[in-house]
């Protein structure tokens, strides 16, 4: 009876994904039909001409996700391997809640700090100092016109995946068994030896799993993205420009769309988050799976 | 017992975690060149006592020690003594087979080598260590493969290699065939044997015939009603199993209990 009813589940939420994607498709129909292909690659976002093309706002997520990966990703690596290996425990126990804790701050909450304190702090501070240092790299070249932009965004998105990184990496590295800490110990190497050569390592399969679970939720951040990027579809070298997202043109567009096409190549928007998130997701669930044998994933 | 010339001993150690403590007051030196066994039931402070030798005791939290380990005449627990120099004369074996997952069988080996070693350098050292360990015929043509590739008994030879790559004086051994097969447990114990020559080894073990077949040292450990381990007994091994001066390890030996 309880199989039953088990199975009777999972077949519901596999007809749903179905269904998910089946309506996807068929709302986005008529932007299929108009664009094909094309509207990967082309770059023009225009609702008044009715055309649309999607390049400007896949390379501001990819843009904006990469720079929160990488951001996050070190910072999140080094934090779980101090929570993990080096904090005393008064201090790691209290620090890995708090961390946990930020996992749960609603992601309005980041959009509105991030608008109101960072957007402008990156204007005033950070985007001068870099541009000043480092301003013969075409990133952190261009004016500085405006707080919200590509790297705010991207700054934004590190802080709310930081958390996922480094909790999920810390339960990795806590999982790998303390015989290796103490036969590396035993020939002499020094803690961080230990953990740097031996530890991390051993935990890198479970790292990378968090770092692309960590990825899907910076692709698919909706809310505080659209608060900081500056909500324009141009594909700009400089990391001070403001840029758009595929969440973001959804969730700014929608309530004004109108007429089948751009209906269509919003719906379209969502297929292809929709694709995206459902593959980085199963690849990361996949890894980590196998890694903590399922008792997290 | 007292070996007068014995690289390694121990003078009223004691061993803690947190409050409860988990040897007492043990006294004894170990043979060079020989090998001797540390025996006593479940839970009585064996694999506690070894761990102390090398200073692995003190990273479990809340673990503390008290009283003299001497290495050649040095008090390991010294402030001058370093614990990287001595972890390095005082190698260990597991007993998990435990090689480092990530590393190939030729990274294994060499990894207590320091990094500025140069290349050629490692190699003769990997050949050497893998030769004394009996494993070198076995893997000298897949060194690059991973190690967790190898069976298990070959897992195991392979973290004696491991140990023997950074030449330590003194090879501890904690239960070190307890996860393995009869036969990959034979060509360990026989291995042992022949490491003897060079090395002062230290095993803990279970088993009464591999005691009796591997060591020419024996010592009998108990825990107290406190559940601290004491030293019962030490002696050669064929004494201590033909005419054991106490009582207590008469019984452990016959199998009354333990
Ligand atoms: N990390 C630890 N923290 C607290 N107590 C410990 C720890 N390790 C061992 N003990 C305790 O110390 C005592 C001695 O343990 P030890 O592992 O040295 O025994 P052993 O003789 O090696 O036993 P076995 O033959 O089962 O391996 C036991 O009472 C054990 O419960
Ligand atoms: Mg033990």
């Amino acid at each position: 009876m309880f199989l039953i009813a088990i199975y009777a589940a999972s077949g519901f939420f596999v007809l749903l994904v179905l269904l998910l994607f089946a309506s996807l498709v068929k709302g986005s129909w008529p932007a299929l039909a108009a664009f094909g292909a094309k509207f990967l690659w082309t770059s023009e976002w225009n609702p008044v001409t009715e055309q649309f093309g999607a390049l400007p706002l896949i390379f501001g997520t990819v843009v904006s996700s990469t720079i929160a990966i990488v951001l996050a990703g070190l910072v999140g690596i080094l934090a779980a391997a101090y929570l993990a290996e080096f904090a005393p425990r008064w201090l790691a126990r209290p620090l890995s809640f708090v961390i946990e804790l930020l996992a749960a701050v609603p992601s309005v909450v980041f959009g509105l700090w991030g608008l109101f304190v960072l957007a402008p702090f990156v204007r005033v501070a950070l985007a001068p100092s870099l541009q000043h240092a480092f301003g013969f790299l075409p990133i952190f070249s261009g004016p500085i016109s405006t707080g919200t932009n590509m790297l705010t965004a991207g700054l934004i998105l590190a802080l709310m995946i930081l958390p996922t990184v480094t909790a999920i990496s810390r339960e990795v590295i806590v999982a790998i068994a303390q015989d290796l800490r103490e036969a590396s110990m035993s020939l002499g190497a020094t803690k961080w030896e230990t953990v740097s050569r031996v530890v991390i390592p051993a935990a890198r399969v479970g790292i990378f799993g968090a770092i692309v679970l960590a990825l899907g939720r910076a692709i698919g951040e909706t809310i505080a993205t659209t608060m900081v990027i500056g909500n324009k579809p141009v594909i700009a070298a400089s990391l001070f420009a403001p840029s758009y997202t595929l969440a973001s043109v959804i969730a700014n567009e929608f309530t004004e769309a109108n007429g089948d096409v751009y209906i269509g190549a919003l719906l379209e928007l969502g297929l292809l988050l929709f694709l995206v998130s459902f593959i980085v997701n199963g690849l990361a669930r996949l890894l980590l799976f196998t890694v903590l044998k399922g008792d997290r994933a | 017992m007292n070996h007068p010339d014995a690289p390694l001993k121990v003078e009223d150690l004691s061993a803690f975690y947190g409050d409860m403590r988990a040897v007492a007051d043990v006294s004894m030196s170990f043979a060079p060149r020989n090998v001797t066994a540390l025996m006593g039931p479940s839970g009585c402070g064996k694999t506690t006592l070894l761990r102390c030798l090398n200073r692995i005791h003190e990273i479990a939290p809340g673990a503390r020690t008290e009283g003299t380990v001497l290495l050649d005449g040095e008090d390991v627990y010294d402030s001058e003594m370093s614990v990287i120099e001595l972890r390095r004369r005082v190698g260990m074996v597991f007993q998990r087979p435990n090689p480092f997952p990530t590393m190939s069988i030729f990274g294994n080996v060499v990894s207590g080598l320091s990094r500025s070693v140069p290349k050629n350098d490692k190699a003769a050292a990997a050949e050497k260590a893998l030769r004394s360990a009996a494993l070198w015929d076995e893997v000298k043509d897949k060194l690059g493969r991973p190690a967790t590739a190898l069976s298990g008994g070959q897992q195991q030879r392979l973290c004696i290699a491991r140990a023997l790559a950074v030449e330590p004086e003194v090879l501890l051994m904690d239960e070190p065939t307890s996860s393995l097969d009869p036969i990959s447990t034979l060509s360990i114990e026989e291995l042992m044997t022949k490491l003897a020559e060079h090395y002062t080894i230290v095993v803990v073990t279970h088993n009464m015939q591999q005691a009796a077949r591997v060591s020419r040292y024996a010592a009998f450990m108990l825990a107290d009603e406190t559940r601290a381990g004491r030293l019962v007994e030490m002696d050669e091994t064929s004494k201590m199993f033909t005419k054991p001066s106490d009582r207590r390890t008469e019984d452990y030996i016959t199998g009354r209990f333990g």
